[in-house]
């Protein structure tokens, strides 16, 4: 069987209909085990003291603030080379997600940032790229209201996708490129020495599942949903024509 | 039951506060899309039949 068959709207809502409830009970328990296990049951850290708790929400929302455009970097392309409607459909359908873990991962850092570096901002490489991130997908997500076909927002959209891609990579890599800057360099790596403790490693990874499996599941739910808008289009178009 | 957040408290609530609320919304506003999009393809759909289109 090939992945291209997903390209079937038919056959992906049939899909989505047998994954979303699996998905939605495991990204429940995931994220409950993970949050309740950091917020409850890990201590103070030495220097940071309890905000290290918000270490739980602001990495998952970051990493999966990236993903989501990487996932929407990929499926566009798939949309300007193969002309798969699910799958721009699919795009379009990540960026409200995308954004919500855009906004998250910038309060949370704020709030984090605020009583440790004595700051709610500063203009650091990987910071700024992000606030630039945040405003891509704003563009993205308007390019998309703004154009009424549906072919030519797609086109549009995917190549706004490609460009914004470069500052998807600066948010994760600015700390490598740059050595100035407030913020650190990454908190979980496959370099065991890089890592946080294991008393919050743990708590982490299940919020970091829970995070994507989140991603995965509303992006189901919400291609599905785009695609029955689609859907419900052509039949008034249909009806207008007949009329 | 509640941990102990000390001079921190106000940020670390608020982190979870607002991060909660704004899943929250993105999981019913999708949901509510949702249900919206298959009732009205379903009408839709029904209305079609009905006229034999």
């Amino acid at each position: 069987m090939s992945i291209w068959e997903y390209a079937n709207p038919v056959r992906f809502i049939r899909t989505a209909d047998r994954v979303l409830p699996w998905a939605a009970a495991l990204t429940a328990a995931a994220l409950l085990v993970g949050l309740i296990w950091g917020f409850f049951f890990t201590p103070d850290d030495y220097r940071q003291g309890s905000t290290v708790k918000i270490i739980f929400l602001h990495v998952p929302a970051a990493m999966m603030a990236i993903n989501a455009w990487a996932m929407m970097l990929v499926t566009s392309i798939i949309w300007l080379v193969r002309r798969h409607h699910v799958s721009a459909l699919a795009a379009k359908a990540a960026a409200p997600i995308g954004i919500t873990m855009t906004l998250i991962a910038l309060y949370t850092g704020a709030v984090w940032g605020q009583p440790m570096w004595g700051t709610w901002w500063e203009w650091d490489p990987r910071l700024t790229a992000f606030l630039i991130l945040f405003i891509f997908y704003l563009g993205y997500m308007a390019l998309w209201a703004a154009i009424e076909n549906p072919d030519t927002a797609a086109d549009l959209t995917s190549v706004l996708c490609i460009v914004g891609s470069v500052f998807a990579l600066l948010s994760r890599y600015a700390v490598n490129f740059w050595n100035q800057g407030l913020h650190q360099g990454a908190s979980l790596s496959l370099d065991a020495e890089e890592n946080v403790h294991d008393v919050f490693y743990y708590p982490l990874l299940f919020c970091i599942a829970g995070f994507i499996l989140l991603f995965v599941t509303l992006v189901l739910l919400r291609t599905r949903t785009e695609i029955r808008a689609r859907r419900i289009a052509a039949l008034l178009a249909r009806e207008a024509r007949a009329a | 039951m509640m941990p102990e957040l000390g001079k921190y408290a106000v940020e670390v609530l608020s982190a979870y506060a607002v991060s909660i609320l704004l899943i929250a919304g993105l999981v019913a506003l999708s949901l509510w899309r949702s249900a919206r999009m298959r009732r009205e393809l379903r009408q839709i759909e029904e209305r079609h039949r009905r006229n034999g289109r």
